[in-house]
């Protein structure tokens, strides 16, 4: 069933997941009643991470590491958002104090308890000043109190919705130890190399380029039996060949967020030995974008920008491209965004002869070669996907009379051109979303940003509309109007078209079936495996 | 004491060439749209403008270029290679690591195909033209043709995913934890195919310069001497020949040290070695600059050490060449 091609992913829902999983774990029983102890997994990793600090660092590539060793305040998983270092958390009546029980019982891998300090200490030092994305998030906290060692309470200056801060939790909640912090250079502070947490594996070593090494933590919270395994290894493997043929000579069990080659995806995801799909990759959903520079005269004519819609054969690029693992996007908000997202929007069909249309209307007919005029377009460098659907960009771009000229570069070279020079027509690339709107999403339509951030509104696009909405539901306390603000966003943002939220995709991995209980959660691969087990 | 004095005017003739090298390459890394923050930043996904402004100012990228190459020529001549923030560690401390790996891949790698190919070449040109000859010289051919990482990844699908005889990748077994001889035994064996991928290539070379200036000093007065006074045809070939052939193919090799160095980063990337060639390449991309340089450094001063080691051996094996 895994290995279906998208069929069944397109019309999953969250109850089809819970469905998914319950045969899943029905499966896993079948294969070996009693889970087993010990043994090592071995997981591929693309890239090198320097710091290995979740509080410093909100990225995937961090949490596929640190996720072992690390736990957040809460973690999300198939039956909703669940307290890991938490237990309890509410709202006060004004929005501005949140309160979260913590955990009795927990220890630090030093042997230190685990107290509301170390949750006050890693708010007030690393989450509100330091960590990417988090700051935009806590910039209104103003003070963590302790009123007991097990209670800590969040105080804001402007109310703070309780949702928002419970979604943002599992990637921006994690508490580092005070007592290894305290009175260093956080930044340079060697504990960001050599993690100290509370996760069911401890930090052994880093071998640079080559490995990393996590160990059984015996004194786990959640008891002796767990966790199952006595490693986690980490390879690194840069080139993506060589990573699938690790995978199929056996010398790694697991590879994440599309780690290998969509090719090699498909060829081992059909042999037995492998389970390969994108569960486990919900939380971790991704559009692909076509981004427009409003600033060129002939783009800011919303004409054109909805004729270049029209111009693209979403389901041939999905087929294609994604291998059938993806949908098309709706705007801003994908679909895995629970209430906050609405496919009550306006869409924009495949439709050659009417995108045509639309050009001759807004000025641009077709000169004597066929052509109306030129872009010159930007692919970001992120992976097969982005470098694919920039090339289908410029194919299906062709048929509808505009000649794309594609400018490729590395990540420094296309963050540099589209975000600070602005020297682009069109860029394509993709757009991560992190549970709720207002973590990292709505950033990027709201003008003001700074020239030169990366992920911030590159367009040129204002609008005093799309500003006051976004302003009012970063505000919104109560879920159903919060709920409502988002809708009315994206469909401005559908209307207005400044980036068109092509199509949405959730990574691919694959798996050695000798795992058990692997991808059980939306975030696997940044969770803590206490119940991954190998059946070998 | 000439040799001495000799090697002393070498070196200190190749210091500003390293200057020249340092500075035009930080230049020419600066030259490069975006900066280590950008890369970083690339890889996690997004920051907000406060974060970005403070990992530029904590790394130095917001003082202007000139500043920049003025504080790190300042650093190096103290030896202070600097500190890697994509590593979080002393470059120094990140190339100790990588250049042994590189330096064992180098030295198995060209020693393997100068041996191998200069046999085979001369053992060619011995029997020109015959059907001997040109299967030696049709396989250099091909091995010479075929794009390295190919190659690498054809030798991978049979020796690992087939036939599970040799390891992937990787310099080690990481999860046996192998000590003594049994780690060097490990080793070698995660060395068989990075190796042996570097080499054919290599071997083509020498297998082809070997046969055209064995088939050239045959023709020569002096191995009809050496016949006439009745030398047998194995004295003739290693003591006559082949000494006086291997001339061209010394400086070819003493060349070729470089470009070794270039064609390990594809095979290191490939087989995932932690080596000094794979380091170069996720240093362009994550714009890690003080790496880059450190490498940089690292890597003329040995190219400029095989220079002279060429010069020394050139006068070793052929007396007429004076050292001055």
């Amino acid at each position: 069933m895994r290995n279906t091609h998208g069929g069944l992913w397109l019309g999953a829902s969250i109850v089809a997941l819970g469905a998914a999983l319950t045969a899943q774990q029905v499966a896993a029983q079948d294969n070996g009643a009693e889970p087993r102890r010990g043994g090592t997994v071995f997981v591929h990793m693309n890239t090198e991470q320097g710091v290995l600090n979740p509080a410093l660092r909100a990225s995937t590539g961090v949490y596929q590491i640190t996720g072992r060793f690390m736990e957040p305040l809460i973690d999300k998983t198939y039956d909703g958002y669940v307290g890991v270092l938490a237990t309890e958390w509410s709202s006060s009546e004004d929005g501005k104090a949140i309160t979260f029980k913590l955990r009795d019982g927990v220890r630090w891998h030093d042997g230190e308890a685990f107290q509301c300090d170390d949750v006050a200490f890693s708010a007030m030092e690393l989450w509100k000043p330091l960590l990417n994305y988090s700051s935009t998030l806590q910039a209104n906290l103003e003070s963590v109190d302790c009123p007991d060692p097990l209670t800590a309470v969040f105080n804001y200056s402007e109310p703070m919705p309780l949702d928002l801060i419970v979604a943002a939790m599992p990637d921006l909640g994690h508490p580092v130890p005070k007592h290894l912090y305290e009175g260093t250079d956080i930044l340079k502070n060697p504990v960001n190399q050599a993690p100290v947490g509370t996760g069911p594996f401890k930090f052994q070593e880093y071998e640079r380029g080559q490995y990393i090494i996590g160990v059984r933590n015996d004194d786990y919270w959640r008891g002796a039996e767990y966790p199952y395994l006595d490693r986690v290894i980490w390879r690194f493997i840069p080139d993506k060949a060589a990573g699938a043929a690790a995978l199929e000579a056996g010398e790694l069990h697991e590879s994440g967020f599309n780690g290998i080659s969509m090719a090699d995806l498909e060829r081992l995801g059909k042999d037995p030995r492998f389970d390969m799909g994108t569960e486990g990759f919900e939380n971790n959903v991704a559009h692909s974008t076509v981004e427009f520079n409003l600033r060129n005269p002939v783009l800011a004519d919303v004409k054109v920008r909805q004729a270049v819609y029209h111009g693209l054969d979403l389901d041939f690029a999905i087929n294609t491209i994604m291998r059938g693992f993806a949908k098309p996007g709706h705007g801003p908000v994908p679909s895995v965004g629970g209430a906050n997202y609405t496919d009550d929007v306006p869409v924009y069909e495949y439709d050659v002869e009417k995108a045509k249309a639309l050009l001759d209307e807004a000025g641009y007919p077709a000169g004597a070669d066929g052509i109306r005029f030129k872009l010159r377009h930007r692919p970001a460098p992120w992976g097969e996907y982005t470098q694919l659907w920039g090339e289908y960009f410029a194919q299906a771009m062709k048929e509808i009379g505009i000649q794309v000229d594609l400018v490729t570069n590395d990540a420094p070279g296309f963050l540099n051109g589209v975000y600070r020079d602005h020297d682009f027509d069109t860029a394509n690339g993709w757009h991560q979303f992190r549970s709720d709107p207002a973590v990292s999403t709505t950033v990027w339509l709201r003008s003001g940003a700074p020239v030169g951030t990366a992920w911030s509104n590159q367009f040129g696009y204002e609008s005093a509309e799309m500003d006051s909405l976004i302003d009012a539901a970063a505000e919104e306390l109560d879920p159903e109007k919060r709920a409502d603000l988002y809708h009315q966003i994206q469909r401005l943002a559908m209307t207005d078209l400044p980036v068109i939220f092509a199509i949405e995709h959730p990574f691919v991995g694959i798996t050695n079936k000798k795992l058990v209980n692997h991808h059980n959660t939306p975030r696997w691969d940044s969770s803590s495996w206490y119940d991954l087990w190998i059946d070998e | 004491m000439s040799l001495l004095l000799y090697l002393l005017r070498r070196i200190l003739q190749a210091l500003p060439v390293i200057l020249l090298i340092i500075i035009g390459s930080f230049l020419l890394i600066k030259l490069a749209p975006g900066d280590t923050v950008d890369a970083l930043v690339g890889d996690m996904g997004g920051a907000d403008p406060a974060f970005v402004a403070r990992l530029r100012q904590e790394y130095g990228l917001d003082q202007p270029v000139l500043v920049q190459l003025w504080r790190y020529l300042v650093k190096l001549a103290q030896f202070d290679l600097g500190w890697s923030y994509v590593y979080e560690q002393p470059v120094t401390k990140v190339l100790a690591s990588r250049l042994w790996v590189t330096l064992l891949l180098m030295l198995g790698a060209l020693s393997s195909a100068f041996v191998v190919g200069v046999a085979l070449g001369a053992f060619a040109a011995r029997r020109a033209y015959s059907a001997t000859d040109n299967v030696i010289s049709t396989l250099g051919l091909i091995f010479y043709a075929m794009p390295s990482f190919f190659l690498a990844l054809l030798l991978v699908l049979l020796f690992s995913v087939k036939l599970n005889w040799l390891p992937v990748g990787g310099i080690r077994d990481i999860g046996a934890f192998h000590t003594g001889w049994k780690l060097w035994l490990d080793i070698a064996t995660h060395l068989v195919m990075p190796v042996l991928a570097l080499a054919l290539i290599y071997l083509a070379f020498y297998m082809r310069l070997m046969r055209t200036s064995v088939l050239e000093v045959m023709e020569l007065d002096f191995v009809r001497t050496a016949r006439a006074k009745g030398a047998g045809d194995a004295r003739l070939m290693f003591h006559h020949i082949m000494r006086n052939a291997l001339l061209p193919v010394i400086t070819l090799l003493g060349l070729q040290i470089s470009t070794v160095l270039g064609g390990s980063v594809v095979i290191e990337t490939i087989f995932s070695l932690p080596g000094l060639g794979q380091l170069a390449y996720t240093s362009v991309v994550k714009r890690d600059l003080n790496t880059l340089m450190g490498i940089i450094f690292l890597c003329s001063i040995i190219v400029v050490l095989v220079n002279i080691l060429t010069d020394l051996v050139y006068a070793w094996l052929d007396p007429r060449i004076e050292l001055k």
